[in-house]
């Protein structure tokens, strides 16, 4: 890592570069698409939550007047029953290509069933009722723990429970058993002097972005498929489409249009393959939307969870022991987010003996997807409010119990891996004297919680490549799509290395012919792994950049320096150029530079966060109001500091609004009754006070600037910690998500 | 299928005439049939404001009007807003403000301002927050928004 402190470019805070087409409109994202001769599709979907479809016949919605093609499962390949790994992890391609559209099956209501092509989308919307399609109707299953019942209805009869390298006989809705042990938890309790154990319920929450899924495709007669599409990566999409459609990804060409957000829920495909059935069948560019509804119904949100908790202490307040049980639900296929949710638990501490179990569990919900820091808020919605009633009991101050334990350079995951150089305590140490923590607080239902939380990051491949210009500006060229300023944040890193201002790059995010293979935009990545592969693209260009100055002096290589932007010979000939006029130069020292860089980092360094947020609780209403709310968290190095506080803010924000509202509210037939955005209750501006994010910077080793991803964690600590302040209002350990008036009319006896 | 119907109105202060169908909302006609794809579609029910235009001086939710509703009325749109040299004052503040991530809602917010400040040029805190509410941001906690807005206010003071 480099060791110079004094940065010319990160840390500064200059506009973003694609801003002022986000202000004025003009910024492009997947709907926006219009060409001649566009046709507009729609998904018929499910009304069943648990259905086998007996027959389809969609005769009647082809005679349709304006429609011109219709598409069901029949019309995709027959999917193998293998495994891929298609840049979100491991994924069977018939659990895939089925939840495009159900072949045999509707396991959700909301699963895609049939898709219409018509000249317009309200003919391809009345085109959809026109579909005939016969059910034999099942008995759904809702909840986790009534799924993993040995008499549950089943969903699938080819999945077997996994466990610990076993494979059961019988078929089962649990598809996987994992565990992580470390030391001997027994002892541990046994060392114990205090041990709390509890159970918590969370529900099923979306990731809520504005912006509904879309997707448009054209197949040309050559047998090259364009999809426009808003998605976290192009090149998964690519690779997701040519596994379903079996189709080779060399005549598949993603262009990623803007995206408005993500939040882990755009890796998925889910319309997309089916824009490029209807194209292929019209022989038409075929633009297909989702509505609301059906972002709601039929993509994947994050689970809904029961989790058991247990942790024991010593008088002082040293934990000696933890146990989880976390029993996720996957959805319709398996796939839940368990595992990061079993990472993450405990990561925050240093303790000695662990023993954690996941289950992932089919339900007939749509298949989950993953949701900023997918897994971890629902776990540390357990660890974190154990932790605070351990220290509680103890008397022993929520943040110094923190302290005591907590995980430092060295310390071992229970999961498995060594801790390299992290910033927790720094966090806490922050917490502890912000004036935020000291400040009065004493009024009758108004109470104070604290919670941290953990996100281990990703790191990926990532691929940049600059073309130098002779007005000394670059265009620095990247695979990853910008959901939060990323263009920036990875720009400023080659304007670091290249001693140019910020405004003197150009960059440019591009479609899969046009760039280096690269990941998605998720796992916290983008900054930290494109900014990783924009930083060696710019040492590229430097090396080469020193080639031009020494033949231009005619001296050695060796005898050219660069820094602050300015090359130098240090052979005694005291020449000086400017890297602004030695692009100049280009020409006639031996044409053009391009760099490259292309990364897969290893070390993407953990983030850790603690927040501190002040309540009150209405006696008469139930309804909790947040009066103010602290994040501090670790950034590693903020490259650009406004866009940290944004990731910061809105990832705290998403926390409360999972805290106190959010949840698909299911009737007993399996159906959400609530999937609207007035239903929905996601946090507006008024229901908020400012956030204060606070940045801290322990740098990552495993970043040349010390980066650390910044955009998951913050949604981790907000649950547990609305939950100790809600304790701390009213004295009622509040275990079961989102924490509604209703909910909390009940704890405080009302109801 | 259904005839179109003849609309003359005004947007962005120019004549626009167009053909549309009676069942077509303003922002299916803003965005498919005048290609002003700056109005976003994010519920089609009034939820989430990302649609946002003002009509006739009064901030609605385009998804909620009918095309053939704006016969010989005046749209304002996200498009209309900057000077060919230069932005509007509530653009520059989002910008510098780093009031927007994705950006998806940021033309509803920035026309939701631009009407907000037009009827109370020097709202407080609370005021802003209170009329921003029809507006969902899914990725900025609204904080930088809110700021934005506060100091467009502080500057025309």
């Amino acid at each position: 890592m480099d060791e110079k402190k004094e940065y010319k470019v990160i840390g500064t805070r200059p506009i973003r570069h694609d801003g002022v087409d986000k202000v004025t409109g003009r910024a492009l994202y997947g709907a926006d698409v219009q060409m001649a001769g566009l046709l507009h599709g729609r998904v018929l979907r499910s009304p069943h939550a648990h259905a086998r479809i007996i027959s389809i016949d969609t005769s009647r919605a082809e005679a349709y007047p304006g429609v011109k093609g219709v598409v069901t499962a029949a019309d995709l390949p027959e999917a193998e029953d293998r495994i891929a790994d298609l840049g979100e992890g491991a994924v069977n391609l018939k659990y895939l290509c089925d939840n495009i559209l159900a072949s045999d099956k509707a396991l959700y209501k909301g699963h895609a069933v049939a898709a219409v092509a018509a000249t317009s989308p309200h003919i391809a919307e009345e085109a959809c009722q026109l579909i005939d399609v016969e059910y034999e109707v099942l008995e759904p299953v809702l909840e986790v723990r009534q799924a993993m019942e040995s008499d549950a209805p089943l969903l699938h009869d080819s999945i077997r429970t996994t466990s610990m390298g076993e494979t059961a006989d019988e078929p089962s809705n649990v598809a996987s058993h994992i565990q992580h042990k470390l030391g001997d938890p027994d002892k541990g309790f046994e060392e114990a002097d205090i041990t709390v154990e509890r159970d918590f319920v969370t529900g099923t929450v979306h990731q809520g972005y504005i912006e509904p899924h879309n997707a448009t495709a054209q197949f040309n007669q050559d047998g090259h498929l364009t999809i426009w599409c808003s998605t976290q990566g192009a090149f998964t999409v690519r690779e997701q489409v040519a596994e379903i459609l079996q189709y080779p990804v060399s005549k598949i060409k993603v262009i990623p249009m803007e995206i408005g957000g993500g939040f882990g829920g755009k890796i998925s495909v889910y319309i997309k393959p089916v824009a490029a059935l209807l194209a292929k069948k019209t022989g038409k560019p075929v633009k297909v939307l989702m509505s609301r509804t059906d972002v709601f119904e039929g993509t994947g949100p994050t689970p809904a969870s029961y989790i058991r908790v247990k942790m024991g202490a010593t008088n002082d307040g040293k934990i000696t022991a933890a146990e989880a049980y976390l029993a996720f639900e996957a959805g319709a296929y398996p796939g839940s987010p368990v595992g990061p949710g079993a990472m993450c638990i405990f990561a925050p501490y240093s303790i000695e003996n662990v023993v954690i179990d996941g289950y992932d569990v089919v339900v007939n919900k749509p298949k989950t997807a993953p949701y900023r820091a997918p897994g971890a808020p629902n776990a540390a919605f357990g660890s974190e409010s154990v932790l605070d009633e351990i220290a509680e009991k103890l008397g022993i101050d929520p943040l110094e119990i923190r302290l005591l334990n907590a995980a430092k350079e060295g310390d071992r995951r229970a999961d498995g891996p060594v801790h390299p150089r992290i910033g927790f305590v720094e966090t806490v140490e922050a917490a502890k004297s912000h004036p935020h923590y000291t400040a009065p607080n004493g009024k009758k239902h108004h109470g104070r919680g604290v919670a941290s939380g953990y996100w281990f990051n990703i790191g990926l491949e990532s691929s940049v490549t600059i073309n130098v210009n002779a007005d000394g500006t670059i265009n620095l060229i990247e695979g990853s799509t910008d959901i939060g300023g990323t263009r920036s944040s990875i720009a400023m890193q080659a304007a670091e290395v290249l001693g140019i201002p910020a405004e003197s790059v150009n960059p440019s995010v591009v479609d899969t012919n046009s760039v280096g293979y690269t990941a998605v935009t998720g796992g916290s990545r983008t900054t930290y792994a494109t900014g990783y592969a924009a930083y060696e693209a710019a040492q590229d260009v430097k090396r080469q950049m020193i080639g031009r100055a020494a033949k231009l002096w005619e001296v050695e290589e060796a005898n050219v320096q660069f820094a602050d932007g300015v090359f130098s010979s240090i052979n005694g000939k005291e020449e000086e150029i400017s890297f602004r006029d030695l692009c100049s130069h280009l020409g006639q020292t031996g044409g053009p530079i391009v760099g490259s860089g292309t990364v897969n980092p290893g070390g993407a360094g953990g983030a850790y966060a603690t927040h501190l947020v002040d309540v009150a609780v209405d006696e008469e209403t139930g309804k909790v109001e947040i009066l103010r709310y602290t994040a501090i968290q670790d950034a590693g190095r903020a490259i650009h500091p406004s866009y940290v506080e944004g990731q910061i803010q809105g990832g705290a924000v998403q926390g409360i609004g999972w805290a106190l509202n959010e949840e698909y509210i299911y009737n007993d037939e399996g159906a959400m009754t609530n999937a609207s955005f007035l239903d929905y209750r996601m946090p507006t501006c008024l229901d908020l006070p400012m956030i204060d994010a606070v940045i801290i910077e322990v740098p990552n080793p495993g970043h040349p600037y010390g980066v650390r991803g910044v955009g998951e964690v913050p949604i981790v600590p907000p649950l547990p910690a609305i939950a100790n302040a809600i304790y701390d209002a009213i004295g009622v350990r509040m275990t079961e998500l989102p924490m509604s008036p209703d909910r909390l009319l009940k704890a405080m006896g009302k109801i | 299928m259904a005839r179109k119907s003849h609309v003359q109105t005004t947007i962005n202060g120019e004549t626009v005439e167009f053909l549309c169908e009676s069942r077509q909302s303003l922002l299916e006609v803003l965005r498919d049939e005048l290609h002003l794809t700056g109005a976003k579609e994010g519920c089609n029910n009034g939820n989430c404001g990302a649609c946002s235009v003002i009509l006739d001086g009064r901030l609605v939710n385009s998804c909620l009007v009918l095309g053939v509703e704006t016969e010989g009325k005046s749209v304002e749109t996200i498009e209309g807003l900057a000077e060919p040299d230069q932005l509007h004052p509530i653009q520059n503040a989002f910008l510098e403000n780093a009031a927007l991530q994705c950006g998806i809602c940021t033309p509803g917010f920035i026309m939701s301002a631009k009407a907000l400040l037009e009827s109370n040029p020097n709202p407080t805190e609370h005021e802003i927050r209170y009329w921003l509410a029809g507006n969902l941001c899914r990725c900025t906690g609204y904080d930088k928004i809110v700021k934005a807005v506060m100091d467009v206010a502080k500057a025309s003071a």
